[in-house]
């Protein structure tokens, strides 16, 4: 059975960023970390998973839908996940106004994570555009624990669109980071970053998180780099339900004819070459 | 404790709480968050002969205290559905009414004749009210007589009572409902989504790709409660009323107008177990208001309601 958990909230924290709420005004990216007391998801959560967050209070119905945030991190120790999300209109300006002492109503964990399972030779390739570093950080620390070797590119618009990078730093060693401006590391795309990963690594398995023009990009490499490659690609999408009942969040699945995944229920982790973006 | 039960149009409802086409699936997933036979009755989402494959992303988008979809009837196709999902639903014991689509009047009545022979399936219900697909759905629901037709179609090809869902979209839904009575409808349910559309400014296109969506969610309520009691002044067959129903008192306020059931639907994306929180809500009401039974509040709020009192379950 699933349930819905009333999470109680241990740390509220802005994370990065510039001056104003939101990437109205300045164009600075603000983001939030939660963490969160939730027991019986931090101890079968997966990275790659995601917990369906509420985000209006009890009784209120409005903003109405859940905001589908993806697993930061995870201890299982003190039972806690915490969640990092950009915060961009009501529901996310929603979450980041809540304060430890709070708490928050959730329903998790959901959807399908990374395969962590390496062979021997592989390397872990992670790359990650702007908030997309949100999954990874966990993906990173799983396999770290299990000894995979790992390592890891992020980029942003700008510096103030990176986040987590020191997080991802601890597990995953240096963290090379791109800038489309030029102003923090590679002044270009992490995809470039990525390509050079590619050809130093023998046996690369990528695991991308990002905006969607990253994610073809992404996806292109790893065709071209046929079977020495595999790869991962985790999906975002306009979802309602988050559990696979109102077939709201499609994306199309490769292969003749037309057909759909769901990304709450099949993904939000597909395998690079199971799914067309942007179709 | 009161009596929730009620009996009407060939169905036994243990309560009046149902699920509302396309919010629920067919059961599998909210089947994990509650037993499905705690509802009166689960409505699935809309078959087709064929499987269909839907629209293409995104198919959702909030709205002030709503949300518009724009799912285009994905479903695996009326032979696949009785193969694979029925069973379970069956097996749940939840009360099976399949709601039932199509592009044209005998396409509606095929996949009704399919369903006759199905084990488990207690109702029907008529989808002429979608506003997601070009042919079918809502373009038969604004018209009278081509209502009249997928219904008729139906009648002669199925012994299982038929509910005919019916769009908001129309200038007098008393018209379209007394159509659907004549035709041989035994119970209607209003309404269906209230077509709408969100644009982004940034791209200067509306943000689903077929422009329009249906619009759900607490926005709607007033909106389907007037339609309930428009309609149960109007024809005497038995209404099931939904479009926002979030709470007990919601419920209240449609059967009041002269529902002699509900559905929830969006709020289930809310929380997943609104459906039981409804049915608990409306058994403590009735036991602080001291009503027996609920089909006493049936119309209790409209001076014009005609339609025949359901029986006791």
């Amino acid at each position: 059975m699933l349930s819905v958990f009333r999470a109680p909230i241990r740390e509220s924290v802005r994370v990065g960023g510039g001056g104003g709420r939101g990437a109205d005004g300045d164009g600075q990216a603000v983001f939030h970390r939660l963490r969160l007391h939730a027991a019986a998801v931090a101890e079968v959560a997966r990275p790659g998973q995601f917990v369906h967050l509420r985000c209006a209070l009890p009784g209120q119905w409005d903003p109405l839908l859940r905001r589908p945030l993806s697993v930061h991190r995870i201890n299982r120790g003190r039972g806690e996940i915490e969640v990092l999300f950009r915060v961009v209109g009501r529901g996310t300006g929603y979450l980041a106004g809540l304060a430890e002492g709070d708490a928050i109503n959730l329903i998790g964990p959901l959807g399908q994570g990374f395969p962590t399972d390496l062979a021997d030779g592989e390397t872990a390739v992670l790359a990650a555009g702007g908030i997309g570093v949100a999954p990874l950080v966990a993906l990173a620390e799983e396999l770290a624990g299990k000894g995979a070797p790992l390592t890891a590119a992020v980029g942003a618009q700008t510096a103030a669109g990176l986040v987590a990078v020191d997080e991802l730093g601890k597990v995953a060693g240096r963290v090379a980071t791109a800038t489309d401006d030029g102003s923090s590391g590679y002044h270009g795309f992490v995809t470039d970053l990525l390509a050079g990963l590619l050809e130093r690594v023998a046996r690369p398995v990528v695991y991308a998180c990002g905006p969607e023009p990253m994610l073809r990009r992404v996806q292109a490499m790893v065709a071209e780099g046929g079977p020495r490659v595999r790869g991962y690609l985790s999906l975002e999408a306009r979802m309602a339900c988050g559990v696979g009942a109102c077939l709201g969040c499609a994306v199309r699945r490769a292969g003749p004819g037309t057909a759909y995944y769901h990304v709450c229920h099949d993904g939000p982790v597909f395998a690079a070459q199971e799914v067309v973006l942007g179709g | 404790m009161a009596d929730l039960g009620l009996a009407f149009a060939g169905l036994k409802l243990k309560n009046p709480v149902m699920t509302a086409s396309g919010t629920f699936g067919y059961g599998r997933e909210y089947g994990e968050f509650f037993s499905l036979k705690s509802l009166g009755a689960v409505v699935t989402k809309g078959i087709t002969l064929e499987p269909r494959a839907g629209n293409p992303a995104p198919r959702v988008v909030e709205t002030p205290a709503g949300m518009l979809n724009s799912i285009g009837l994905e479903n695996p196709g009326v032979d696949r559905f009785i193969e694979e999902e029925l069973p379970a639903l069956r097996e749940a014991g939840a009360t099976v009414i399949v709601n039932v689509s199509g592009h044209t009047a005998s396409e509606y009545a095929e996949v009704a004749g399919r369903l006759d022979g199905a084990e488990g399936v207690a109702a029907l219900e008529i989808n002429v009210s979608c506003p997601n697909v070009d042919q079918g759905g809502m373009t038969f629901g604004v018209d009278p007589a081509a209502v009249a037709a997928v219904v008729e179609g139906c009648r002669r090809r199925t012994r299982r009572p038929l509910i005919t869902k019916l769009t908001p979209n129309v200038t007098d839904l008393t018209v379209v409902a007394r159509a659907a009575a004549e035709a041989g409808s035994d119970a209607l349910s209003l309404i269906n989504t209230l077509v709408g559309m969100v644009i982004d400014p940034a791209t200067r296109r509306p943000v689903l790709p077929r422009g329009v969506g249906g619009l759900s969610g607490p926005a709607v309520r007033p909106v389907a409660v007037r339609a309930v009691y428009e309609v149960a002044a109007a024809v005497d067959v038995p209404i099931i009323g939904l479009g926002g129903v979030t709470t007990a008192e919601d419920a209240l306020q449609f059967m009041m107008a002269g529902a002699a059931a509900v559905a929830v639907g969006t709020a289930f994306f809310v929380d997943p177990v609104a459906a039981v929180r409804v049915v608990e809500g409306l058994s403590d009401w009735c036991d602080r208001n001291r009503v027996e039974w609920i089909g006493e509040l049936i119309g209790a709020a409209n001076p014009g309601f005609k339609g025949r009192r359901p029986g006791r379950y």
